[in-house]
């Protein structure tokens, strides 16, 4: 039981420390030479390790992307709250569904993040010589966990 | 408009101004707002606001006067001109036929509008205000950015999703609470009065059986009935829980 419990506060602590690598890092979309995230635009120089970066477009499918993305990591921060919460006051054989529901909301936040970054993305990326980088697809990641750890939250029950 | 009832209220709000600038502060000079800067489309119009704070009472000598400097360029070049209640578009300058006055000095407001913009009217336009006798003080100045399409603000579409959707969700939650609330209380009363009735059913059996002995024994049944099912749903679920509990 106890290991069943700390599986999933793991398992929570690492959607969360997903979604904040994939909110702050800068390589959603990286070239040579370059390297984009949601906030910034930054160019490395070859000849050394000088960067240059320049806030993002005020395009509003990126803020929007940007808006869902906090929005993902608040109602994560939110859920392993309640969850906390609800592991003291919950009667026994109760069902943790509102940490399961906001664990969800999190993750169909993230969902719609990389969905718009992914459908949207040509409309403020102007190098035509790029790959998306790893902190796109650790959003991708952060999706599947989220949900499924909001489903392990709605199906358990509290034992005592 | 009623000339006598809107200063009536600026009245005693402007003399504890007066008395507190007049004795702390004895040089007040006039200070002129506008806005910072402002964004216009080619083709559309665009309002250069332009207010203004003065110890004195608004005088009839009141002049306002808009200077424009091209972006880039060194030279400010006076563009238009309010004094004695009449206002005067310079005859030089590419503005000539494209400013209207929209001001009221009565209300300290020096506004103008530009219309048919393009890209040629980027630059900076400063409004100066004289207020005799309080006529020293700074200008101020609103820069005037021409775009094709006004893009959109940073930080409006972010804060607007998420101030959406965190108040949708507390107005969920909240929502829910309150039903659940209203629906427990209900309940209660339910069964209050149910276990009320059940108390007094063979005082009141005794009294008029004639009248409500088929009655109450048919909610009395229902309660009993619900009670039951309700045990053994109990006892299903803490079975269920029991048996997925050893499992795990």
């Amino acid at each position: 039981m106890l290991l069943l419990l700390l599986g999933i506060i793991v398992l929570h602590v690492a959607v969360l420390v997903l979604l904040f690598i994939s909110t702050i890092v800068s390589q959603w979309i990286v070239g040579p030479g370059h390297a984009t995230d949601l906030w910034q635009n930054c160019t490395i120089q070859s000849s050394g390790n000088v960067q240059h970066c320049f806030s993002s477009s005020t395009n509003e499918w990126l803020q929007s992307v940007q808006a869902t993305m906090i929005l993902a990591i608040i109602f994560s921060v939110i859920s392993l709250f309640l969850f906390f919460c609800q592991l003291f006051t919950l009667t026994k054989g109760g069902r943790f569904y509102i940490t399961g529901i906001f664990q969800i909301l999190s993750g169909l936040c993230v969902m719609s993040a990389a969905s718009i970054y992914t459908v949207r993305h040509t409309e403020w990326q102007h190098n035509t010589d790029y790959g998306f980088g790893f902190a796109y697809i650790l959003a991708w990641v952060a999706l599947p966990l989220a949900l499924t750890s909001g489903v392990i939250y709605v199906i358990l029950r509290k034992r005592e | 408009m009623a000339p006598g009832d809107s200063p009536a209220t600026p009245i005693p709000v402007l003399t504890v101004l007066l008395f507190f600038f007049l004795v702390l502060f004895p040089a007040q000079a006039i200070v002129v707002y506008t806005d910072r800067e402002v964004h216009g489309e080619v083709g559309s119009k665009v309002t250069l606001h332009c207010s203004f704070w003065s110890s004195e009472w608004v005088s009839e000598d009141i002049s306002f006067t808009w200077r424009y400097q091209p972006e880039g360029g060194r030279d400010a070049i006076s563009i238009f001109h309010y004094t004695k209640g009449q206002p005067y578009i310079d005859e030089v300058g590419t503005f000539k036929e494209r400013i209207q006055w929209v001001g009221d000095p009565q209300w300290k407001d020096g506004s103008i509008v530009i219309h048919n913009l393009d890209y040629s009217d980027n630059g900076t336009f400063t409004c100066d205000v004289k207020n005799p006798p309080d006529i020293v003080g700074k200008t101020s100045q609103v820069t005037l950015y021409v775009f094709d399409k006004v893009p959109t603000r940073y930080g409006v579409v972010l804060g607007a999703v998420i101030g959406g959707v965190l108040g949708l969700v507390l107005l969920l939650v909240l929502l829910f609470y309150l039903i659940r609330y209203c629906w427990l209380r209900r309940q209660a009363a339910l069964q209050r009065r149910l276990s009320a009735m059940e108390k007094g059913k063979p005082h009141k059996a005794a009294k008029d059986s004639s009248k409500r002995g088929r009655q109450t024994p048919v909610l009395y049944a229902m309660l009993d009935h619900t009670r039951s099912t309700k045990a053994v749903s109990e006892k299903k679920s803490k079975g269920l829980g029991e048996s997925r509990k050893d499992k795990k």
